[in-house]
C-alpha cells in the first residue's frame, strides 16, 4: 500500500528527503544550545557566589555566540525545513490527486459504475487531505523527533550513564502507556468516523429531499433523527477524548516522575551517597533534556497514531490508483474504421460475472452501413445495453461485436468511439459556451463546421436566437437551455464528429416530433453512408426506419419494417396501441 | 430577512471577529456555568502548579551548588516533596479541566449541531434556493470541524496561557523591571512576527478552501459526464482541465502550509536570542556595577551587591524561558482561530436566519366534526367554528415571482371544485411546478389571494395545510430506511398492512418483492439502487399511504414507462377518486381525462378547458397533442 502510494512522490523526492535532514541539523541545535548555556549559567552562579569574584568574561562570551550561531542556524534549518516539508507534501498530494484523476480517465464503464461521483470526490479531497497530514508529520516529525531523543540520550550519558537510564526506561514506559492508549482509541474513532458520515447523510438527504420533508411536514421527526445521529458522534467522540484526556496527564506525570528521581538520585550523587558524577549545573542540564526525551516519545508516537488513523484513507486512494480499465487496448490496434457495417455474432452479455440471467442473450444481427435501424423495447429490456456493446463501453460476455467487419476488441478504443458516435441517455452538457460544448465533438472544428453539425440536429435556430449565438454561456450541466435543445446540442456534438455509425439512445425523447422527424430527415440526407440506430420509447420516432428491432428481457423477439411489425409482433402492436390511445399520433 | 449576506464566504475571514468570538464563548460556556467555573480553577491550579514547582528547583540547585558534598538533603528532600506535591495536583487539575473541557466542548458542538438542523428544518425555500448544498453541508463538516479544535485545544490553551503569562510577568517585574522591558521588547517583535506570518498562513489556508472548491466543482461536473468522456475520447482534456485546478490549490495549500510550518522555528529561536541577549545585557550590567539600573525590587529586597544581582539574573532567564513558552503555544493557534472565526460566523448567520412562518389560525382536525371526516377549526369571537374540508381550492388575481424583479406567474385566476382533476400543461418555465409551489405556501404570492374552502391559505396554520395535501415531486426523493419505512413517511401511524396495500395500488409490490429482503430492503443513498421508474412508484405509494384530501402529482409518471404507467393507471384512478387533485404531466395521455386542463405559456392561462374542448379550439393544446410542439 505504501509502495503504491510512495510511486507519486516523483520530483517531490528531493525535498522529502532534504527537508528530514535539515530538520535534523534543527535538532542537533535544539540539543546543543541547552548545553550551551549550561555554561552561561554556570559562570553566572560562580558570580553568585560570595567568595567567587573573578569573572571570566570570555566564557560569557564564547558561549553566547555559540547559542546566538546555534539559533541562528537552527532558525535557518527550520524555516528551510518548514518549507521543503510544505513543498514536499502540498506536492505530493498533488500528485496522488493527479494520479487518481489520471486513472479515473481510463476506466471504462464498468469501472466507472463501481464508484459515485461523492465516493470520487471524498477520495480526491478528504483522503489525499489525510494522506497530505501523515506525509507532513512524517517528514518532519518522524526523524526529527527521535534524534531528539536519541541526542538527548547520548548528552545525558555523557554527563552520567546512570541517569540516562532512568531516561530511557521512563521514556519505555511513556512509549507504552502512549501506545496502549492510542491503541485503545483507534477502534472508537474508527466508530465515531462512521457516525460522522452518517450524520453527514442525513443532512445531506435533507438538503435534497427538503421539499418532501416540508410537504409531508415531517420536520420534527427529521430534527429527531439528526439527534439520535449528533448524539452517537457525541458518544463516540467522548469515548475516544476520554482516553486522550488521561493519556496527557499520564504524560506529564511520568515526566515529573522522573525528574524527581533524577532530582534525589542527583542530589544523593553529588553529596556522595550514591557514587556517581553530578554536580548542581549537570543536574539542571538532565532536567532541561528531559523534555526533549520525552517529548520525543510523545511525537512519534502521535504521528504513527496519525499514520494508522489515516489507513483506512491511504486504502480508499489506493482502490482508485489500483483499479485497472477493464477493457485493455489490444496489442496492435486497428487504427482506420472502414465502413459502419455492424455485426452482432452471437452475443451474450452481463455486467457482472455472477449475474444470474444474462441482460443480452442469442443477439445474431447485421446492420448494413447507411442503414437506420431502430430499436423498442421496455425499460430493462437491454437496449441500452446491446447499443454500449458497439463503441465498446462494456465488452461481450460471449460471442462478438463487430464494425467493419473488424472486431471491436481489435481497435484502438479512441479509434473505434471517434467513428462510433454515441448521444447518451442521461446526456450531459458542461458549464462553458455552445461552441465550447460542440467542439467536444472536434476540437479543430471551423465555426462553418460547427453550424453545419447544428443544422443537422435542427439546433441552428435556437442557438442563433441565443443571447451572443454560440458563445452564449450554458451554465453548469447546460440549466440555461431546455430538455428538448440540450438534446439537440448533444445530437449536434455527436455529429461533429464525421462518424461511420451514430447511435441515439432515446436522445430525442424531450424533442417536438415535428423537429425529431425533421433530424431524422437532415441526416439521411447529409449523412447518407453513416449508420444511424435510434432507441426510442416512442413508435412515431421509428416507424420511418429501415428496420425496426423489438427487444423483449434481453433477447430479438423481432426485426422487421413498422407494417411487418405491426403485423408479425405482439409487443410492438400493444406498444403502438398504446400511444396512439395516449395521443402521440402524428397525422 | 437576508441577514445571509453578513456572513462571510467561504474564504473570507470574519467580518466581525470580536463580536463573533464573544458570541461563539457565551453560546458554548453559558450553559456550563458551574463546570465552566471548575474549569477556570483547574487551569488556574495547573498554571500555578507549573510555575510555583518550577520556582523550586532552584533552592534545589543553590543548596548543591553552594555547598557541594555538604549540601543538607533535608533541604532538598524537602523541596523535592514540595515539588512533588505540587506537580501531582497540576496534573490532576490539568486531567480534570482537560476532562470538563472536553465536555464542555462535545456538549457545545452537539448542540451547535442540533440547533443547527433543527433551524434548517425551518428555513424558507428560498433559504435552499439561494444556497448551494455544497454550502450548507460545509457548515456541518468544515465550520464545526474548526469549532472543534477552537474549543477542545485553543481555548484551554489560552486559558492556561494567560494565568501563566500573568503570573510569570508579575515575577519578572519584581525581579527586574529594566529586564522585563527589554524582554517585553523583543516580545513586541514576535509578536509582530507571529502577527504578520500566522496572518498570511490564515489567508492562504482561507484560499486554500477556495481552491478546494473548485476542485471539488470539477470533479463532480466532470464524473457527473463521465460516461460522455469517455465516448468522445475526451479523457485527456478532462486530466488537462483537471491539472490546472489541481495546481492551484497546491500552490495555495503549499504557501499556507509553509507559512504554518515557519512559524514554530522563528517564534523558538527568536526566543533563544532574545535569552541570550537578557544574559548578556544582564551579565554586562552587573560586572560594570551598574546593577541598580535593573530596577530590581528583589534585590532591593535581599540587599544589593554582584552575587544578589548574578542570582537574580540566573532566576529572571528561567522566568524568560517560561514567559515565552505560552507565547509560541498561542501562536501556533493563530490559523485555527482564524478559521473558527470565519466558520462560526457563517454558522450564526444560518442560525440567525429568519424561518418560515408559522401561518395562521385555524387548524385542522379530523374526526372532530364528524366521524370520519376532517374539517378545518377556526377561531371565531367566542370558541371554533368548524368548516368541513372540501377541497376546494381558488386562485384570484394572484401575481408571483420568485423575486420582485421577475415576475412568474401574471394574474392567474383559477379554481378546483372538490373532487375535481386540475390538469397543468405548458413548457419548461411555463409555471406549472410554481402554481403548485403556492398551494402549499412553499412561496408566498405577492398580490391576488388563494382559498381553500373558502379560507385564505394564510390564515390557515401551515403545518396543517401542508399536512392536508399529499404530494408526489417531480424529483422523487428518498431517505435511509428500509422500503417500508419509505413508504410509511406519508403517514407515520399507517400499519404494515397499509403500507403494502398502498405499494400494490401503486404497483410497486411487484419489484419490491424481487429485492433482497422485500420491504425490509435497506435503501441508501437516496435509492441509487432502484430505478428513476422504481422510485416514483414508491413515491406513489407514499403518497397514496397518507391519505390526504388533497393530492398534487407533479411529473409523477414521467420516468415510468407507458406500459408500467398502464398497470399503475388503477391505482392511480382509485388514488384520486374523492379527492381534489392537481396534476402536471408530460404525457398527455396521462391529462386528457381530467376536468378542467390548463394550458400555460409564460405565466398565463393561455387555454382551458377539458380534452374535448380543447381539441376543438385548435389552439396551443391541440398542437402539442398532435406533436407539432415541443414541450419540455
Amino acid at each position: 500500500m505504501f509502495k503504491t502510494l510512495l510511486k507519486s512522490v516523483r520530483e517531490y523526492k528531493m525535498p522529502s528527503i532534504l527537508c528530514p535532514l535539515v530538520m535534523l541539523g534543527e535538532a542537533v541545535m535544539e540539543i546543543l544550545i541547552p548545553y550551551f548555556n549550561t555554561f552561561i549559567i554556570g559562570e553566572l552562579e560562580n558570580l553568585s557566589k560570595p567568595e567567587n569574584y573573578t569573572v571570566n568574561t570570555d566564557v560569557i562570551i564564547l558561549y553566547s555566540s555559540l547559542m546566538v550561531a546555534s539559533a541562528v542556524f537552527a532558525l535557518i534549518c527550520g524555516v528551510l525545513g518548514g518549507k521543503l516539508a510544505a513543498t514536499a507534501s502540498s506536492g505530493f498530494a498533488r500528485n496522488l490527486r493527479q494520479d487518481m484523476y489520471d486513472n479515473i480517465q481510463t476506466y471504462s464503464f464498468a469501472n466507472i459504475d463501481n464508484y459515485s461521483t461523492a465516493s470520487l470526490i471524498t477520495r480526491i479531497t478528504t483522503d489525499v487531505a489525510n494522506v497530505q497530514m501523515s506525509y507532513q508529520m512524517a517528514i518532519r516529525m518522524l526523524v526529527r523527533a527521535p534524534v531528539l531523543f536519541v541526542s538527548a540520550i547520548i548528552m545525558t550519558v555523557i554527563i552520567e550513564p546512570f541517569m540516562a537510564l532512568i531516561f530511557a526506561s521512563a521514556a519505555v514506559l511513556l512509549g507504552i502507556v502512549v501506545f496502549i492508549c492510542m491503541f485503545k482509541v483507534g477502534p472508537h474513532f474508527r466508530t465515531m468516523f462512521k457516525k460522522y458520515d452518517n450524520l453527514n447523510s442525513v443532512v445531506q438527504e435533507n438538503l435534497t429531499a427538503i421539499r418532501v420533508v416540508k410537504s409531508y411536514v415531517r420536520e420534527d421527526k427529521e430534527i429527531e433523527k439528526m439527534r439520535s445521529a449528533t448524539g452517537e458522534v457525541y458518544k463516540y467522540s467522548v469515548k475516544a477524548e476520554k482516553i486522550l484526556t488521561f493519556m496527557m496527564p499520564c504524560v506529564t506525570l511520568t515526566m515529573f516522575a522522573s525528574n524527581i528521581i533524577i532530582l534525589i538520585t542527583g542530589a544523593n550523587m553529588s553529596v556522595g551517597n550514591i557514587s556517581g558524577n553530578v554536580n548542581a549545573s549537570d543536574l539542571q542540564t538532565l532536567i532541561n533534556y528531559s523534555v526533549n526525551i520525552l517529548s520525543g516519545v510523545m511525537m512519534v508516537a502521535m504521528c504513527l497514531n496519525f499514520i494508522s488513523l489515516s489507513k483506512g484513507s491511504m486504502e480508499r486512494i489506493c482502490e482508485v490508483l489500483d483499479e485497472k480499465s477493464t477493457l485493455p487496448n489490444p496489442v496492435n490496434p486497428v487504427k482506420e474504421v472502414e465502413n459502419g457495417n455492424i455485426d452482432f455474432e452471437n452475443v451474450m452479455f452481463s455486467y457482472s460475472n455472477n449475474a444470474e440471467e444474462p441482460v443480452l442473450s442469442g443477439i445474431d444481427l447485421h446492420i448494413s452501413a447507411g442503414e437506420t435501424f431502430g430499436i423498442i423495447g421496455a425499460t430493462g429490456s437491454g437496449k441500452t445495453s446491446l447499443v454500449s456493446l458497439i463503441p465498446r463501453l462494456y465488452d461481450v460476455t460471449e460471442g462478438s461485436v463487430k464494425v467493419g467487419g473488424v472486431d471491436v476488441r481489435n481497435y484502438d478504443t479512441d479509434t473505434l468511439r471517434n467513428k462510433v458516435a454515441m448521444v447518451l441517455q442521461k446526456n450531459v452538457l458542461f458549464s462553458g459556451t455552445v461552441a465550447e460544448n460542440l467542439r467536444w465533438g472536434d476540437e479543430n472544428a471551423t465555426d462553418e463546421e460547427l453550424r453545419f453539425a447544428a443544422k443537422q440536429a435542427c439546433a441552428d435556430e435556437f442557438i442563433e436566437a441565443l443571447p451572443g449565438g454560440y458563445d452564449y454561456d450554458l451554465g453548469q450541466g447546460g440549466v440555461n437551455v431546455s430538455g428538448g435543445q440540450k438534446q439537440r446540442l448533444c445530437i449536434a456534438r455527436a455529429m461533429l464528429k464525421k462518424p461511420k455509425v451514430i447511435v441515439f439512445d432515446d436522445s430525442t425523447s424531450a424533442v417536438d416530433t415535428k423537429t425529431d422527424a425533421q433530424i431524422r430527415e437532415t441526416l439521411r440526407k447529409y449523412a447518407p453512408e453513416t449508420t444511424k440506430i435510434i432507441i426510442a420509447q416512442r413508435i412515431a420516432s421509428v416507424q420511418d426506419a429501415d428496420r425496426i428491432l423489438v427487444l423483449d428481457d434481453g433477447v430479438i423477439s423481432g426485426i422487421g419494417t413498422h407494417e411487418q411489425l405491426l403485423k408479425s409482433n405482439a409487443i410492438y402492436r400493444e406498444v403502438y396501441e398504446t400511444q396512439m390511445k395516449g395521443g402521440d399520433n402524428d397525422d | 430577512m437576508t441577514k445571509t449576506t453578513h456572513a462571510p464566504k467561504i474564504g473570507k475571514g470574519a467580518k466581525t471577529p470580536i463580536k463573533t468570538l464573544a458570541r461563539l464563548l457565551i453560546y458554548a460556556f453559558s450553559g456550563y456555568k458551574v463546570a465552566t467555573a471548575f474549569m477556570v480553577i483547574f487551569v488556574l491550579m495547573s498554571s500555578a502548579a507549573t510555575v510555583t514547582g518550577a520556582s523550586r528547583f532552584a533552592p534545589i540547585i543553590a543548596e548543591l551548588m553552594n555547598n557541594g558534598a555538604n549540601a543538607d538533603l533535608n533541604v532538598i528532600y524537602g523541596n523535592v516533596i514540595f515539588i512533588a506535591c505540587v506537580y501531582l495536583a497540576g496534573a490532576l487539575s490539568s486531567f480534570a479541566y482537560n476532562r470538563i473541557m472536553m465536555y464542555i466542548a462535545q456538549g457545545t458542538l452537539r448542540k451547535m449541531r442540533d440547533e443547527m438542523f433543527a433551524k434548517m428544518q425551518y428555513l424558507p425555500l428560498r433559504y435552499f434556493d439561494s444556497h448551494t448544498h455544497g454550502d450548507l453541508m460545509s457548515l456541518y463538516t468544515n465550520d464545526i470541524d474548526t469549532m472543534r479544535q477552537l474549543l477542545s485545544q485553543t481555548i484551554p490553551q489560552i486559558i492556561s496561557s494567560a494565568l501563566t503569562l500573568v503570573f510569570v510577568f508579575s515575577f519578572m517585574v519584581y525581579y527586574s523591571f529594566t529586564l522585563t522591558l527589554l524582554v517585553m521588547a523583543i516580545i513586541a517583535v514576535m509578536v509582530f512576527l507571529i502577527k504578520n506570518i500566522g496572518g498570511k498562513s490564515a489567508k492562504f489556508f482561507l484560499r486554500q478552501q477556495v481552491s478546494m472548491g473548485k476542485l471539488n466543482g470539477y470533479v463532480e461536473e466532470m464524473t457527473e459526464g463521465q460516461k460522455v468522456i469517455k465516448v468522445f475520447c475526451h479523457e485527456q482534456k478532462a486530466r488537462e482541465g483537471f491539472r490546472k485546478l489541481n495546481d492551484e490549490l497546491n500552490e495555495t495549500s503549499r504557501k499556507a502550509n509553509a507559512y504554518a510550518f515557519i512559524l514554530g522555528p522563528v517564534t523558538n529561536n527568536l526566543s533563544y536570542l532574545q535569552y541570550v541577549m537578557v544574559a548578556v545585557i544582564g551579565f554586562v550590567v552587573i560586572v560594570s556595577g551598574l546593577g541598580d539600573g535593573l530596577l530590581s525590587s528583589f534585590c532591593v529586597f535581599e540587599g544589593g551587591g554582584v552575587a544578589v544581582y548574578a542570582g537574580m539574573l540566573v532566576s529572571f532567564l528561567a522566568f524568560t524561558r517560561q514567559f515565552n513558552m505560552p507565547v509560541q503555544q498561542v501562536s501556533q493557534q493563530f490559523n485555527a482561530i482564524v478559521m473558527a472565526l470565519a466558520g462560526a460566523e457563517r454558522i450564526f448567520a444560518m442560525v440567525d436566519t429568519e424561518p418560515e412562518d408559522k401561518g395562521g389560525e385555524v387548524t385542522l382536525t379530523f374526526g372532530e366534526y364528524a366521524e370520519n371526516e376532517w374539517a378545518w377549526k377556526k377561531p371565531v369571537d367566542n370558541g371554533f367554528e368548524y368548516v368541513p374540508l372540501k377541497g376546494d381550492i381558488r386562485f384570484n388575481d394572484v401575481v408571483f415571482g420568485y423575486t420582485d424583479e421577475k415576475v412568474i406567474l401574471k394574474n392567474i385566476s383559477l379554481y378546483a371544485k372538490p373532487h375535481q382533476k386540475i390538469a397543468f400543461v405548458g413548457s419548461t418555465g411555463a409555471g406549472k411546478t410554481t402554481i403548485t409551489n403556492l398551494i402549499n405556501r412553499f412561496y408566498d404570492i405577492q398580490s391576488g389571494t388563494i382559498t381553500y374552502d373558502g379560507l385564505d391559505i394564510k390564515s390557515i396554520n401551515k403545518d396543517d395545510l401542508r399536512r392536508s395535501l399529499g404530494v408526489v415531486l417531480q424529483d422523487t426523493h428518498l431517505f435511509t430506511g428500509t422500503v417500508m419505512d419509505n413508504i410509511r413517511y406519508g403517514r407515520l401511524s399507517a400499519t404494515d398492512e397499509e403500507c403494502k396495500k398502498a405499494a400494490k395500488l401503486a404497483n410497486a409490490n411487484f419489484f419490491i418483492k424481487h429485492l433482497p429482503e422485500g420491504y425490509n430492503t435497506l435503501i441508501k443513498g437516496d435509492g441509487a439502487n432502484l430505478s428513476q421508474g422504481q422510485r416514483q412508484l414508491l413515491a406513489i405509494a407514499r403518497a397514496m399511504v397518507s391519505e390526504c384530501p388533497v393530492l398534487i402529482l407533479d411529473e409523477a409518471t414521467s420516468s415510468i414507462d407507458t406500459r408500467t404507467e398502464k398497470l399503475i393507471e388503477e391505482g392511480l384512478a382509485q388514488l384520486m377518486y374523492g379527492r381534489t387533485v392537481f396534476i402536471i404531466a408530460h404525457r398527455l395521455s396521462t391529462v386528457r381525462n381530467s376536468h378542467a386542463i390548463m394550458v400555460l405559456d409564460h405565466g398565463e392561462i393561455i387555454e382551458r378547458g377539458n380534452h374535448e374542448q380543447l381539441l376543438e379550439q385548435k389552439g396551443k393544446y391541440y398542437q402539442l397533442y398532435t406533436g407539432a410542439f415541443e414541450l419540455d
